[in-house]
């Protein structure tokens, strides 16, 4: 999955370079790029439309300590697995009688932090490592790179499970091999998007004229990579989701009686003889997170490609 | 090119070797004493010592690693903890299970993809091109775990046409071919292939799209060659990026079926991964992930070969 969200980066990275003279953007109209973006953006109604479910999925779960009706955590002898539309429990209630929709607003709040965080750590150390061997090339660039070759000789859901698993259940345990494993694969995008813009001539020109290193990176590098870089990292964020739940399906993640999609999902499955539609509910929460960061990432990948 | 796959051969040794590293640091990852981590709870001290001696474990890491890895290529990854029986003998016909439901679902996904990204290329714009663009994007968004569940609901609990768990008859871990295993293969291979096919699907949906806006494509048909025959060439230029992909995503069909083996019961490396993880099974945890990443490596240098081979114009330096 990872490998090939990098041949497409690449292929990116490519259309770029044949409209160099739209990269070759300063910081005056650095600006007017993003609101390029952001007006095609706009003008695209799945990502719009996606965007909007994502913020009111934040939203709901950041605030579910007001808009959740019950306790997430009241067990009810005789609310057991009530139905999809009860008096009270409108998305019914799980295996010991606890309301569905609190649980999963409030299961919202550890999956999309389980999910996301990796990515934004993941962000800051492949990041900083794939830009410095790309930007320092030579022997730096070889060590870098052939590290990450190793990480990337796993099959990554493997991996996250064999590091989850040696280190045990738990919530930060988890968020740690995520981010390990997706390090590798923003690493190797910000490598070869960094090589690729050193080689232009306005860095060379820049480098001619007297700029130093720091100089170069800071105005003329970071301007040119972030961009990329993070329209990569967005379309990882749907996989770091169903990975990370996935992980506490397996009891991996956070223990009960925590509310969290995953694990919901994982205790549910034992009821589904008995009211399977209520166990389908947690899955159906990642499901829906998930597609429209995927659709959002597409969106954002075609509103930012010179070659509309 | 036979330089070129000289030097990848060659390559795939240090990466072995990095592999080998991080399967055998498991067992430090874990809290308290390695040996602990390798020996039962009930295990008397003597004992203890006695392995501890015998395995090196009182030696410094790095001679540990080499004797660890001396064993490992012997096919030695020490004794599983729960039966006490060497690692080897749990992990070859789990890894037969698990194989069995990754070839039926690569080639599943590879034929339903194939097909469905070059229709929807050739009809670029049209309906039929958005149903398979959103079902390829629903492939790779969606858990497949829960897909796994849902089915279940479907044909196990609602219509009782499939088994809801299991590998065929009662508890057995071996195969035949007879209605009742197939039968309880037709949901873990359908839940398992739902991400190669979206990847698959997508890839061959670009790639073909990228073949079709080629100047020589436009000659072939001005040209006066049939359809069938651009058809042909199309897919002769597609396929190998298709085919790569394909064999890619059957190395993480392997290492990444636990999910779907888990829900289904299927006696797989998998199931055998998350009993290990569990029971605290380090041995097993360690020989199984060694096993399947090695594998995965193997893979990768033989669709990088394949891909040079199929399609000559790579040139890799």
């Amino acid at each position: 999955m990872v490998e090939m969200k990098t041949l497409d980066m690449r292929e990116g990275a490519q259309g770029r370079r044949q409209q160099g003279e739209e990269i070759t953007v300063g910081s005056l109209r650095a600006r007017s790029y993003w609101m390029m973006v952001w007006v095609r953006l706009r003008r695209d109604p799945v990502s719009m439309v996606c965007g909007v479910i994502l913020i009111l999925i934040a939203l709901a779960s950041i605030f579910a300590p007001w808009l959740a009706p019950h306790d997430p955590y009241q067990t009810s002898v005789f609310k057991r697995l009530a139905p999809i539309g009860s008096p009270n429990y409108l998305l019914g209630a799980d295996e010991l009688g606890r309301d569905m929709l609190s649980r999963l607003l409030y299961g919202g709040r550890v999956s999309l932090f389980v999910g996301l965080f990796p990515v934004v750590g993941a962000l800051l150390v492949g990041g900083t490592a794939g830009i410095a061997a790309g930007f320092v090339g030579g022997r730096t660039n070889m060590l870098i790179m052939r590290l990450m070759d190793v990480f990337y000789a796993f099959p990554s859901v493997l991996l996250a499970i064999a590091i989850s698993g040696a280190l045990g259940a738990g919530f930060f345990n988890v968020i740690l091999s995520l981010t390990l494993i997706l390090i590798p694969p923003i690493a190797r995008v910000s490598e070869s998007v960094t090589t690729q813009v050193r080689t232009y001539d306005f860095v060379e020109a820049a480098r001619a004229s007297g700029a130093g290193s720091w100089t170069i990176i800071r105005v003329h590098v970071l301007s040119n990579v972030l961009g990329p870089i993070f329209i990569y990292a967005t379309s990882l964020m749907s996989f770091s989701i169903i990975v990370a739940s996935g992980l506490s399906f397996l009891g991996l993640g956070v223990t009960p009686p925590t509310a969290d999609w995953g694990l919901m999902l994982s205790t549910l499955r034992q009821s589904i003889w008995v009211n399977p539609y209520v166990a389908a509910l947690p899955g159906a929460m990642i499901f829906i997170t998930s597609l429209c960061f995927n659709l959002l990432s597409d969106g954002l990948r075609s509103a930012m490609d010179m070659r509309l | 090119m036979v330089y070129y796959i000289i030097r990848r051969v060659l390559y795939a040794i240090p990466i072995a070797l990095g592999v080998s590293i991080i399967c055998f640091s498991l067992v430090y990852l874990g809290p308290g004493d390695p040996i602990q981590a390798v020996m039962p709870d009930e295990a008397s001290e003597a004992e203890t010592q006695r392995i501890r001696v015998a395995y090196g474990f009182d030696k410094p890491i790095p001679i540990q690693y080499l004797l660890w890895l001396n064993r490992a290529v012997q096919g030695d990854f020490g004794n599983s903890l729960q039966h006490n029986r060497p690692v080897i003998a749990e992990l070859i016909p789990a890894l037969q299970n698990t194989f069995r439901l990754a070839v039926f679902a690569a080639t599943l996904s590879f034929l339903i993809a194939f097909v469905a990204g070059g229709i929807a290329a050739y009809r670029n714009g049209t309906w039929i091109d958005k149903s398979v663009t959103a079902f390829a994007i629903t492939g790779v968004s969606v858990p497949h775990y829960w897909v796994a569940i849902i089915l279940v609901i479907i044909f196990a609990v609602e219509l009782g046409m499939l088994p809801a768990i299991g590998m065929g008859s009662g508890s057995s871990r071996d195969w035949a071919w007879d209605l009742d295993h197939v039968k309880a293969l037709v949901m873990p291979v359908i839940a398992l292939s739902m991400i190669p096919m979206g990847i698959i699907m997508r890839t061959t949906r670009a790639s073909v799209l990228e073949v079709l806006s080629q100047d020589y494509v436009e000659t072939l048909r001005s040209k006066g060659l049939s359809e069938l025959n651009v058809l042909r060439h199309v897919i002769r230029n597609a396929s190998p990026t298709v085919l790569a992909v394909t064999g890619l995503q059957f190395g993480h069909l392997l290492g990444g079926s636990i999910l779907i083996e888990t829900v289904f019961v299927w006696p797989g490396s998998g199931l055998l991964l998350n009993e290990a993880i569990f029971k605290r099974d380090v041995p097993i945890l360690q020989g199984t992930v060694l096993v399947l990443a090695i594998f995965f490596v193997f893979v990768n240098l033989i669709v990088d070969i394949m891909q040079t081979w199929l399609d000559p114009r790579i040139k890799r330096g």
